[in-house]
């Protein structure tokens, strides 16, 4: 359950490696919280990180294997969850790869292996999630979505699709729970400095995982429904957005 | 049966449930026939502060009946569980009787007093309420209604009073009342200037009143911490008052005078400013010392409830009563709290010490022979990390913390400081072994 103040007894990392899930995981773990799983592919590095955690928050951290990729494994995975720790609190979906545009180009199904982590895994299995939090008249959801799903670059056109793709879904989903007692928050950083962006020249208004993860649990407390890290960016997009064309190609280059 | 979204009396964390109205045990046992995993729980009025009257996605059972039967000569009363304190007392009280225990509002129902076995200003001397109960008509989720009394199934009995409603629906109690010559309360007023003297004079003095209670200040540092206001009160009897005041004693009247209006509750209104000049105004207001006021039963036992909604002023997060219980040789528990939380400046101008008798037999009845402090503690971003370092000094010193009032603490926490929690869970299982019963503190707590 979630506490008087806000604090969060069970939370679930989709995407259990990610740096801005584990930033986040950081502020929302709390000396309530008595359990948090880590969902990953690597279970072998997702263990590393568990021990870290536990000895950094004192609380029970366990490694769950999960594959946004296996489609039909999403609903047994959150029935497996609710079995063994009941209710889900707090489910933060961080899970998703950067792809290279060019292999992208080369290769299709290098963007069917994109679109399947970043937009239909995730969004498969946030219904999965959804529909339990609607079953349990509670619970959080936080989605890490993209600046890059407003406005498609060349630079990361099937990247920022398949993020378009996810912020679409939630956005839809946010209406469905709207009614149903559960939260959704929606974030959409910038340009993040951190491990999925080493080697890029780091674009404007850029930011870090400390900060995002500030943003989100700030957003928790107030609720509002989307989140840009940092804040400006909702205003500079709401121009970027609706830039014509030639003008956009020659701002992002 | 309608969808309903409710909240505990803090306003913190609202659940969606299915409210069902039950007029009789037939509706009450369908409703509970009819409940899935997501369970089912009665709920009052719902006064306790935190999580206690909500079960997210399972079902609530509001019971509707009204019926009061006074035995004139014994003053035993059997109501039915929905009523609440004040319908209970504008019967009783113009007939010369009174409630055994009143907790600091009369909104309260007498289920939901039976769950919580609420204390009152008298606990050093009369106990909390489970003492008075003779029995109770109980539905429970195997054997249907049962009357359970301390002499049929002890168990049970003691497992329900304090139980917070997770044994099953009470419907009715048998409980027995306490004279009254006057409804007026003849009232003793100190105030000290530190917490040592506060506690001295409580320790002492209690001993010589039916009632007794402290109002503390946080919002002052260092040697006035905890200054306060202790008052102590007695039923006035008819030979005091023709004697003192040449006339007979007027009616019983309780009316809400004013009510916070819902627009007011999307802001916090109780701020740190306010709370230091109200708790700057109240403490110089309150007499050195006076002796023999009267007062009303309203204005003695109930102040607040001549506000209605007045957890409203709290805004949208909402607040935390935070009440614990350390044992009597441990008063500096009560010290280090109140530095604590005057060090972090909260907006907290309402903080209640009193001292409690003996524990009575309830398996997680809260009160035991003790000090008790209660805090109204608006939610804040620092307040999780305050009221956790709080739990663990009070776990530390053998006390526990009011379950009717959690919102907060965590399953270590309760366990350590309800040392029949075993016990009662074994009483749980043998009455509802599918775990029908459920609230969203029981889920929180692991109970």
């Amino acid at each position: 359950m979630k506490t008087s103040t806000g604090e969060f007894q069970t939370i679930v990392l989709f995407g259990g490696l990610s740096e801005i899930g584990l930033a986040i995981l950081d502020r929302c773990v709390t000396p309530a919280t008595t359990t948090v799983v880590l969902a990953c592919r690597n279970v072998d590095a997702g263990s590393d990180v568990a021990m870290a955690l536990h000895n950094s928050k004192n609380c029970d951290v366990q490694v769950v294997y999960w594959d946004a990729s296996n489609l039909n494994d999403h609903d047994r995975w959150v029935a497996q969850f609710v079995t063994d720790h009941g209710d889900i609190d707090l489910a933060v979906m961080a899970a998703g790869v950067l792809g290279d545009q060019d292999q992208c180009d080369r290769d299709p199904n290098t963007v069917a292996d994109v679109m399947l982590s970043n937009s239909t895994g995730p969004s498969v299995m946030l219904s999965a999630v959804a529909q339990q939090m609607r079953v349990q008249a509670h619970g959080t959801i936080v989605v890490l979505s993209s600046v890059a799903a407003i406005r498609m670059r060349a630079a990361n056109a099937t990247y920022g699709a398949s993020k378009a793709g996810l912020d679409a879904f939630v956005q839809g989903l946010q209406e469905r729970l709207h009614s149903a007692g559960v939260e959704l928050v929606i974030v959409r950083p910038g340009f993040v400095r951190g491990r999925m962006t080493q080697g890029l020249p780091p674009a404007p208004f850029s930011t870090t995982p400390e900060h995002v993860a500030d943003a989100v649990w700030r957003s928790l407390r107030a609720a509002p429904a989307v989140v840009w890290v940092p804040g400006i960016l909702r205003w500079v997009f709401t121009v970027l957005r609706i830039l014509p064309s030639p003008i956009w190609r020659r701002v992002v280059k | 049966m309608s969808d309903v979204i409710v909240a505990g009396w803090g306003r913190t964390n609202p659940a969606r449930a299915s409210l069902y109205e039950c007029a009789n045990e037939q509706s009450v046992e369908l409703v509970i026939s009819d409940a899935g995993e997501r369970g089912a729980l009665a709920r009052g009025l719902g006064r306790s502060y935190g999580d206690a009257a909500q079960v997210s996605g399972g079902q609530l059972v509001k019971l509707t009946g009204r019926n009061i039967l006074l035995d004139p000569t014994s003053g035993v009363v059997i109501v039915d569980a929905g009523l609440s304190i004040d319908e209970l007392l504008r019967y009783i009280v113009p007939k010369g009787w009174f409630v055994p225990v009143t907790p600091g509002t009369r909104y309260v129902t007498i289920g939901g007093a039976i769950a919580a076995d609420i204390h009152g200003k008298n606990h050093h001397r009369d106990g909390s309420i489970g003492a008075w109960i003779e029995s109770l008509n109980l539905i429970t989720a195997v054997d249907g209604l049962v009357t359970v009394s301390p002499g049929s199934d002890p168990q049970l009995f003691w497992a329900t009073i304090g139980g917070m409603g997770l044994t099953g629906v009470i419907m009715s109690a048998r409980i027995k009342l306490i004279p009254i010559d006057t409804p007026l309360m003849e009232v003793t007023t100190q105030r000290h200037n530190n917490i040592d003297d506060l506690m001295e004079a409580m320790a002492s003095k209690d001993s010589d009143h039916r009632y007794s209670v402290a109002w503390v200040d946080t919002t002052v540092s260092d040697s006035r911490l905890g200054r306060g206001v202790v008052t102590w009160g007695d039923h006035a009897t008819a030979d005091r008052l023709r004697v003192d005041r040449g006339r007979r004693a007027g009616k019983y009247k309780a009316s809400q005078h004013v009510s916070v209006p819902e627009l007011i509750g999307s802001r916090r209104t109780i701020r740190r400013w306010n709370a230091v000049a109200f708790s700057e105004v109240w403490f110089r207001s309150a007499p050195h010392s006076r002796a023999n006021e009267l007062q009303s039963i309203p204005k003695f036992f109930h102040p607040l409830d001549a506000v209605g909604n007045w957890n409203r002023l709290y805004g949208r997060r909402g607040f935390v009563q935070y009440q614990f219980v350390v044992p009597d040789d441990r008063p500096d528990v009560v010290v280090t709290a109140l530095r604590c939380v005057a060090r972090e400046r909260p907006a907290d101008f309402l903080n209640v010490l009193k001292r409690f008798g003996d524990a009575g037999d309830g398996m997680l009845s809260f009160p035991m022979r003790g000090w008790t402090l209660t805090m109204d503690l608006p939610v804040t971003d620092g307040l999780g990390q305050l009221i956790h370092h709080l739990d663990e000094l009070v776990m530390e010193a053998g006390g526990r913390i009011y379950l009717a009032k959690d919102g907060c603490s965590s399953p270590q926490v309760v366990s350590a400081g309800y040392p029949r929690l075993n016990e009662w869970q074994n009483v749980r299982s043998r009455v509802d072994p599918n775990g029908i019963f459920q609230s969203d503190l029981s889920r929180r707590l692991e109970l």
